[in-house]
Parts: C-alpha cells; structure tokens; sequence
C-alpha cells in the first residue's frame, strides 16, 4: 500500500497506517545506513530539488544526504539571501521549476501554509521541510523513530515537549504524529509560549517542568530563542534556564530515568544543561543519524509511489 | 428617462409603506404611484410581480482603491460592481494613494464617478482623520468636509493615539460627522495573519486576538461619552465589541456599527483551506463571534451592513497566506449573502434588510432620506428574494476577483438600480 498523498506536507490528518509505513521503512535504510557501501539505485534517474528559503544546515544537509545515498540528481536553492519580495519568489521559482521538470521538491519556508501553496501550484511532489510554526513532518517522524527505537514502541508512552510551543513547527508536528501513535503527549513552558486553546488537541498543558518531570518517559526539549521580534514573551534567558532549563538537578528527581531528545542546535547550558546533553539518556545524537533514515524512508515512498 | 415597474411590492421603511404597486418614474422622478397605472406610449415597462422595490441601498465601506491602485480597481469598475450588486451609492475608503486628505481628492472622486453609467452611483468619499493616515496630525476636515466627505477615518490602520481620536471627534461633531474607527489595538496585532483561537494554534500562524478590537472599541466609546460625538465601528466583527456598543447604545451614546457579510457568514475554519481569500483584517472570526453578529444584526445593536469592499489583483492574493494583503471584494454579493443568510433564515425580515442596507446607513452618514412617494426622486434598488443564483467570480464587474463565495448558492439577489434618472437591470 503506497502513502495516501503524494506530498508529505503534515501529519496532521495522517493515518497511522502511513506513519508506521514510514517508520518501518525506515528501519530498513537505517541497515543500509549501517553498510560499508550506504548507496541503493532506488531513486535514480529522479531530480530532487532543496528548495530553502530559510536558512537550515541541519535539515538540509540530512535531506541532501539522504537524497544522495538513494541515488537522486540533487539541486540545492537557497532563497534566503534573495532580495526579491518573497511572495513572487516562491511563485517564479515554482514556475521555473516545472520547465525544469524535477520530480521531487524539499522546501522550508517561513510562512505557514507555503508547502499546501507549492503543491497547488507545481506536478511535484512536496516534501514539507518546515512552513512557518505549522509543520516540520520529517523532524517529528525522526523524532518518534527515536523513540520506538529506544522503547521498542510508541504506543502507551508519555511524551512532553517543552519550550517555546507557540513559534514550534516542531512541537505541532509530533503533537499530531504522536497523538496518532496512542501517546499520551504534555507541553510545557511559560504561559506566553503556550498557544491558545492547544488543549483541544488533546494535549496536557504544564507551567512547572517538575510537574511535567513525574509523569513522563521522554521529554522533547526545543531550542529557545528569547529575541523573537523584540516581544514580552519572557524576562530573560537566565530566568528561563532558572525555571524551564532541563538539568540533572532536576531530572535526578525523577522516579524513572527520562530519555532526553531535542531537534537541535542546542543552546548548550540554557533550555538543556551540558551534563544533559551529552548524558546517556538523551538521544540526540541517534535523531541526527535517523533523520537520514527517516527522510530516505520519505522520499523513496513519495519517489516510487511504493 | 420613462420607466413604469408593475406589480411591484414597494417597501419603503420610512413611513411604514409596504405595498403592491406600479411606479412611474419620469427623468428620475416617481411621477406615478398606485395600482394599475397603464403605460403610455414608448415606454419601457418592466414586470416586477414578485420583486421587491426598497429605497436605494449603500455600502457605505468600500475600497475604490482610485487613486493610487487602479490595477485593483477603479472608480468606474468599482462603481459598475456596486451598481451590479444593487447600490445606488456607496461611501469609498481614503486608503488611496494620495490618500483622501485634500478637498481636491474628494472633489476629483466625485466629478469621476458621474461619468459612470450617466452617474447611477453617488460616491460619497470618506477622508482621513489624519494627513497621509499617519495619526500625526488631524487632516483639514472643515475642508474636506465642505469639499463633499461625509465621514472620516483612518481606515486601512486606526486611529491609535487616544489624543488623536477625541479630537478627531470633538473637531468632526462641529461639522456633524461622524468619525468610523478600524478598531485594532495594533501592538496586540503585529505580525499576525488570522483570528487568535484553535484554528490559529492549528495553524501555526501568527495571531490577531479578538481582545485587539474590544480594546479600541471601549477605549473609544469612553471617548464618545466623555465628547458626545458620532462615532461609528467600522466592520464589527468580536462578540466583545457588539457587547460593549450594545451597552453605549442602551446608555444613549452616539455609537453606531456596522458588519461585513463575511463575518456573519464564515468563521476562521475557513482559513484551514490556506486560500488568501479568506485572510481580511479584522479576520475571520470564531462560531461564538458570528453568532455574535447575527443576534447583534436581529437585536438593532449592529445598525449597517457594510462590505469593506477591498480589491486586490490575482497575483497579490497569489501567494503564500503570510504575505497576502488583507481584504476580499464584496459589492456583487453582499445583498445575496445577506437574504440567504439572515432573511431566508428569518434572523431579519425583509424590512430590517432594507433598514440596514440603506436606512441606517443614510442616517448615520446624514444623508438625505429617501421617500418612495410621488413627487420625490427615484433612488431605488429592486431584490428578487427568490432567484436561486451561483456566484461566479468571472462574471464580476470589479476588477478584482477575489471572493471566497466563488460557486456558492444563494438565494435572493439585487436585480437592478434606478437613481439620478438612470435605470441599471443586472438579470
Ligand atoms: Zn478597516
């Protein structure tokens, strides 16, 4: 059974069958991964373009990675620099692609919505790398592969993420995934990066990281920026780390130990202690390599229609 | 100019008239009013069995978008989409460019529009408060007011500064205008694209709380209870805000409102499809505020239904939803949306209808009354409130196409306009 759609721009709405297909899928690439020779022919003759509005190494260079070890023609487009307005930018790119005649398209992008705008516009399929604070469906695809990986299963844990909620593609993106999966999934952080109402999602919602702390198995920490457009959102970065920052002090409190992830970069010493970081229980090394896995799983299922 | 309309049932809320009669109107005066008036020669006679005749309707917020962005629109097509969507006048935005701080803009707009189907439309322009709509200094009001504005506003951005907006009241009340806000508390706004709610957080996408427009909206009826002056909300869309002027009514204060037809008929679920036609300012707002607006439009709070008639091209709406501009068109299905969702659903009769498409308004911006009598001038929109009809963006005389209501069903519709003894039949 091929994937439902034909562009992966959420997972919002994604059934679990798809997500699992995803994940197992996965497993495979994370074999060859482990190869001396990490090269399968799946996708070539295909032409994948990195379409990066946005400035992202880490993304792109997973996805470029992956694109590469399955065999595809890779074109990387940066826009950021690009002084255009960014509306016409999108619109002549998208129309410059189709004369181009790519097969694939991978594109972050600062506006929410912009990957459902390029699938309506262009015959491509539409990897959504990142559209505003909507989705990022291959870090929270990474991010459950992780988890299963290390737990054996998804179903039944207890997941928070914690930080900045409001401004997180991220956090959106595991909510839907996970919820799907059957974990039970908590968000925490000050009030004012909380967004309205996100308890509809079904989702629990902690002010205090240590009442977050008792319940779960893993805790996903996001990067926190506290510039963001000069706005009241907190006092400062050392209040934050004062009250939101995961340290040994705090999870060392815990009754069970708590597998740390964290879609990185860190902010060494500020949303995550260093001690943490670099810890047994964070897993943050092993999402860098299975997000090469998950996102070969991505594009070779979209790629082949398999 | 001879037109007999037969059988037509004439409502004229004014003094209560609601019957079956045949009206001739001779060089745009009603020469004849009563039944079985028989046609004389070369006359042309329309059937209107089953038709409404009402005095005639205004949209007193529309963008004409002249001059500045005639790529959007411009007085002559803005003026055909109202005269299509069954306005006889329609009040215009001074968001232009220049905008419409200079009596010699006013004076401009006006003479352009008469040009306009032997100028069936009056335009009646709405100057600025403030010089370059900057809420620095007040705009020469006196002047613009003697050149022919009606109102002022900012529209397009409020009156932020509460120093700017009581003297921009207490200066406008010596003329007896009233002054229409764009209520927005803007610090709470930046940066945001759509309604603060459970669609937003869905979304992801940077939100406009509902409490941005109750602000302003208190802030400013304490201000008209502390100078007494007309004031006028301009496209009501919160709960809270109807509340808060259903309370300044209730203690006697000149505050009136009006509200857009897409904020009683559609709710920020909209947004979910991304489509930029469903991004305006004040946005989409919950099912709570839109029920809001109907018991608002049923109880008298909301006095006017209005438009905000904003054009834009094919390619400003074509783009990722953060970066298109705010605003959708409105003149051609306002008077459809309005009897399929309020009269066809018994929220408002027929005569409230009228009330608010035409009486209302009128009133609030002092304009002269109108009376479907003998002897007094033929200012008239003619409703078919049983015409089942698709809308179809294609066929809009605007410019601009940019309407969410694209391929909706409505039921009711304007089917034509008489005034300054010119006819217009759309169907
Ligand atoms: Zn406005």
């Amino acid at each position: 059974m091929p994937l439902a759609s034909r562009h992966l721009l959420g997972l919002e709405g994604m059934s679990k069958n798809d997500i699992q297909l995803i994940l197992d899928t996965a497993t495979s690439f994370r074999e060859v991964l482990e190869r001396p020779i990490k090269k399968v022919p799946t996708l070539q003759g295909k032409t994948i373009v990195n379409l990066f509005f946005e400035s992202s190494t880490r993304t792109r260079t997973s996805f470029e990675l992956a694109e590469r070890r399955l065999s595809a023609d890779v074109v990387n487009f940066s826009a950021e620099s690009s002084s255009v307005r960014k509306g016409e930018t999108l619109k002549d790119t998208a129309r410059n692609i189709e004369m181009m005649k790519i097969d694939m398209v991978v594109m972050r992008h600062a506006a929410a919505g912009a990957a459902h705008f390029l699938s309506n516009v262009i015959g491509a399929n539409i990897i959504n790398a990142g559209d505003g604070a909507h989705e990022h469906p291959t870090q929270a695809l990474l991010d459950m592969y992780t988890i299963r990986e290390k737990f054996g299963k998804l179903e039944g844990l207890n997941v928070c993420i914690i930080g900045d909620i409001a401004h997180s593609r991220v956090a959106l993106s595991n909510i839907y995934g996970l919820k799907t999966m059957g974990v039970t999934v908590s968000v925490c952080g000050p009030k004012t990066l909380i967004p309205k109402e996100i308890e509809r999602l079904g989702v629990d919602v902690f002010y205090r990281v240590e009442d977050a702390i008792k319940v779960v198995d893993v805790l996903n920490v996001l990067r926190i920026q506290l510039e963001r457009q000069n706005r009241p959102y907190f006092p400062s970065l050392r209040e934050y780390r004062q009250y939101f920052g995961i340290t040994r002090e705090r999870l060392d409190k815990a009754e069970r130990p708590i597998t740390i992830l964290h879609p990185g970069p860190v902010n060494r010493d500020v949303e995550l202690s260093a001690d943490v970081a670099d810890s047994e229980h964070s897993l943050i090394l092993q999402q860098v390599l299975n997000g090469v896995a998950v996102r070969m799983a991505v594009l070779y299922l979209l790629g082949t229609g398999k | 100019m001879r037109i007999l309309l037969k059988n037509a049932r004439v409502i004229d809320p004014s003094y209560g008239k609601d019957s079956i009669v045949d009206l001739l109107i001779v060089d745009g005066v009603i020469e004849k009013l009563g039944s079985n008036i028989s046609a004389p020669k070369d006359i042309e006679t329309y059937d209107l069995t089953s038709n409404i005749v009402a005095p005639g309707f205004i949209d007193m917020h529309v963008h004409l978008r002249e001059p500045g962005f005639e790529y959007k629109e411009t007085i002559e097509s803005g003026c055909l989409a109202a005269a299509a969507g069954g306005f006889t006048a329609v009040g215009c935005m001074p968001n232009t460019n220049p905008p419409i701080d200079d009596a010699g803009i006013v004076r401009s707009i006006i003479e352009r529009s008469k040009n306009v189907i032997g100028g069936i439309v009056d335009v009646y322009p709405i100057a600025a408060v403030t010089k370059g709509r900057e809420g620095k200094e007040l705009a020469p009001m006196m002047e613009l007011a003697e050149a022919g504005a009606v109102g002022f506003t900012d529209d397009g951005a409020p009156v932020e500064h509460a120093e700017m907006m009581r003297r921009a009241l207490e200066y406008a009340s010596m003329m007896n205008k009233p002054v229409i806000q764009h209520a927005e508390e803007v610090s709470l706004t930046r940066g945001g694209v759509m309604n603060e709610g459970f669609v937003s957080t869905t979304l992801g996408m940077p939100p406009m709380p509902p409490v941005a427009e109750d602000l302003i909206v208190a802030r400013d009826i304490h201000l008209v209870e502390y100078t007494k002056a007309q004031y006028h909300v301009a496209h009501i869309s919160t709960a809270g805000a109807v509340e808060l002027v259903r309370a300044a009514k209730f203690r006697g204060l000149p505050v009136t409102c009006e509200v857009t037809p897409h904020h009683f008929v559609l709710t920020d679920e909209a947004v979910r499809s991304f489509d930029t036609n469903t991004k305006m300012n004040p946005p989409l707002r919950s099912n709570d505020d839109v029920d809001a607006m109907k018991e608002g439009l049923r109880d008298g709070t909301i006095d006017v239904i209005a438009t905000d008639h904003a054009p834009h091209s094919f390619d400003d709406k074509e783009v990722e939803f953060a970066y298109a501009p705010f605003g959708i068109v409105g003149l051609e299905t306002a008077v459809g949306l309005a009897m399929t969702e309020l009269v066809e659903t018994k929220i408002l009769s027929i005569i409230n209808l009228i009330e608010k498409f035409s009486v209302n308004p009128r009133k609030i911006l002092h304009l002269p009354a109108i009376r479907i009598e003998k002897g007094e001038k033929a200012n008239l929109t003619i409703l078919d409130p049983s015409l089942d009809w698709t809308v179809d963006t294609r066929q809009f005389k605007s410019k601009s196409k940019n309407s969410p209501f694209d391929g909706r069903r409505l039921r009711g519709k304007a089917v034509g306009i008489i005034n300054n003894g010119v006819a217009y039949f759309s169907k």
